[in-house]
């Protein structure tokens, strides 16, 4: 299988800063990937670089080709990007924002033929927001935004949709509503999903493959059970973790051990 | 999870009436434009002359009066050059709000009028022609104070609202000092005439006049209509402009210099006239909606309307002596600058 993303040598710093340090892996066709780490370890500005949002330093091919070959237009046929969730006043209805993902298969003028209107209603339907349609994007909720802007990544068709910490603002049904939505994409359409998470259980529980970044390096990438090991949480994350298997199935569970059950007897319990 | 949606059929007949929306906009907007047109026509300092139009157009009488002249050759031209003018300057403001994400940007606060200003002035001053001299150097100047206030405003972060309008207001106010200083050189008879035209002046039009900024401007208003989904595009954000498949620099690029053109030929034939871009293109969003591809042809035809009755207005209130159009859109757009900015300061 052909990978989707061959990163070689990838290094990209904010001024002076450092944030990634030459890392290269592969993402093949298809999987589910999503990047963990602790704040400021680069995952951010390496799904960015991946969008093609950075000018970082080193090779980036995706499908096959240098990201530089391809224009902004054609790249927004393959890739999708869906950001942080953006909390700021939007002047549009849920529809008018859904069908802009519409806009590198359509004209200059954006005008939208059956096809743009049809991908819409399913891209809407697949995230279940075809009953907001004509609201306006600021009388929605967070978990209802998001599933807004998947609902575009969705619409430009991509081979590839990026995701950076879509989970972060949603209660515990929207999160899991989230994730299989992702599944879903991955296993119905066969989307390659790359999601930046904070989340290492729902991390575990749905990647194919995981990459735990650290300082701008790469601290391990493989099958959650291989990646998620209690040392090394313990060395990346700097805290207490229980690591044993979800009763779910073959993929580990971290519970986090606060400092009153690592040290009893130092809790000050009178 | 997957529910049949009950509203799947609306959603594709609105889908399909973006097209229907435009026309429809543009028709009453036509309309309203056509309207004010007749009363700039009708109206001014020699009275109501509704039967001298009548009679020419009918071609009922054989004989040229003084009211159809008064119509044809100073109405007339005036009442379009207006609206051109109008049209311009709405669209300019609309497209600055747009790529500056700022609803208070303008081309006069912004500076970029006065920098058009200055290349004008100094273009007569050099005795340019009016066209195409004078035209050139007011584009030469509106770039220059465009680069130096997008320099000023983007040091830290892009666009920033308070540093861009901050550095927009000092670029005007040295634009202003620069015109005075030119000003206070220019010694000889012209002077009259370039404070006139300074002030935003529309009492010497004439339809050669007309026809050359038509010619400038409309090809202006059919790239930044074609641009209109762009705009759009950049109201999600510079990103997810990007990730849509925009090239943003180009977009921008694009939009600015044409814009800017826009702005210079309007200064260089009619002078200064504050705060047009801001009433048209706030009412219009209040009555439209976002969307560009309707408010690029409702700004220019509102705009123009807008200020054919801004010029209307003038003429009738001053008995003698003609009052410049920019006292008056001056007087209207002030205070809503100043609403707006209360506003979106809360």
């Amino acid at each position: 299988m052909t990978a989707a993303v061959e990163i070689v040598r990838l290094s990209h710093a904010y001024r002076t800063r450092p944030v990634l340090k030459g890392i290269s892996f592969d993402i093949a066709a298809g999987d589910f990937f999503i990047i963990i780490g602790p704040n400021g370890s680069g995952k951010t500005t390496l799904l960015k670089a991946m969008a093609g949002l950075l000018a970082p330093q080193g090779e980036i091919h995706l499908m096959g080709r240098p990201l530089e070959v391809y224009t902004r237009r054609a790249l927004a046929r393959r890739l999708a990007f869906v950001p942080q969730l953006i909390t700021e006043d939007l002047p549009f209805t849920v529809r008018e924002v859904v069908l802009m993902g519409r806009t590198p298969h359509m004209g200059l003028l954006g005008l939208e033929g059956p096809e743009d209107i049809a991908q819409t209603q399913a891209a809407m339907a697949f995230t279940g927001v075809g009953h907001l349609a004509h609201r306006k994007m600021d009388a929605l909720s967070g978990g209802e935004r998001q599933r807004v802007f998947i609902a575009r990544a969705i619409c430009q068709e991509p081979e590839i949709i990026l995701l950076d910490e879509p989970t972060a603002a949603l209660d515990l049904t929207h999160q899991a509503r989230l994730m299989d939505l992702m599944e879903r994409l991955k296993r119905e359409r066969g989307v390659t999903v790359v999601m930046v998470s904070h989340d290492v259980n729902l991390a575990a529980m749905y990647a194919d493959r995981l990459l735990l970044l650290k300082n701008g390096r790469i601290q391990a990438l493989g099958p959650p059970g291989e990646v998620l090991t209690y040392d090394r949480i313990e060395e990346t994350y700097g805290c207490r973790v229980l690591v044993d298997e979800s009763p779910l199935g073959r993929f580990p569970r971290i519970t986090l051990v606060p400092d009153k059950y690592a040290h009893p007897e130092k809790s000050g319990r009178s | 999870m997957t529910q049949p949606d009950p509203q799947a059929t609306s959603i594709r007949m609105v889908g399909s009436q973006l097209t229907w929306r435009i026309t429809l906009t543009t028709g009453v907007l036509l309309a309203t434009l056509a309207g004010a047109l007749v009363l700039s026509l009708t109206f001014g300092t020699t009275g109501s002359s509704l039967d001298a139009i009548w009679d020419s157009l009918t071609g009922g009488k054989e004989t040229v009066t003084v009211g159809q002249t008064i119509v044809w050759q100073i109405r007339l031209p005036r009442a379009l050059l207006a609206a051109l003018v109008g049209a311009a300057l709405s669209l300019g403001g609309l497209v600055f709000q747009a790529i500056l994400r700022n609803p208070l940007a303008e081309p006069y606060i912004l500076g970029i009028s006065g920098g058009s200003a200055i290349g004008a002035i100094l273009g007569i001053l050099l005795g340019l022609s009016r066209f195409p001299g004078v035209s050139v150097t007011a584009f030469a100047g509106s770039m220059a104070t465009l680069g130096v206030v997008l320099i000023l405003s983007t040091g830290q972060s892009m666009l920033k609202k308070d540093s861009l309008l901050l550095a927009g207001v000092m670029v005007n106010a040295f634009c202003s000092a620069v015109i005075l200083f030119l000003l206070s050189l220019t010694q000889d008879a012209r002077l009259h005439n370039v404070i006139f035209w300074l002030m935003g002046d529309l009492s010497l039009a004439d339809m050669h006049q007309v026809g050359i900024l038509t010619a400038m401007l409309l090809p202006c208003f059919v790239v930044v209509f074609l641009s209109a989904h762009v705009m759009n595009l950049l109201l999600m954000g510079k990103e997810t402009a990007q990730v849509l498949g925009i090239n943003i620099r180009r977009a921008t690029l694009i939009l600015l210099v044409v814009t800017s053109f826009i702005i210079s030929a309007t200064v260089a034939q009619c002078g200064l006239l504050g705060f047009v871009g801001l009433v048209m293109p706030h009412l219009l969003r209040l009555i439209l909606g976002s969307d560009h591809r309707l408010l690029v042809p409702a700004c220019v035809l509102g705009g123009g309307t807008y200020m054919m009755l801004c010029d209307l207005i003038a003429r009738v209130l001053s008995d003698q002596g003609e009052m410049p159009v920019g006292v008056i859109t001056a007087m209207i757009g002030a205070p809503l600058f100043i609403y707006l900015l209360k506003r979106s300061n809360r």
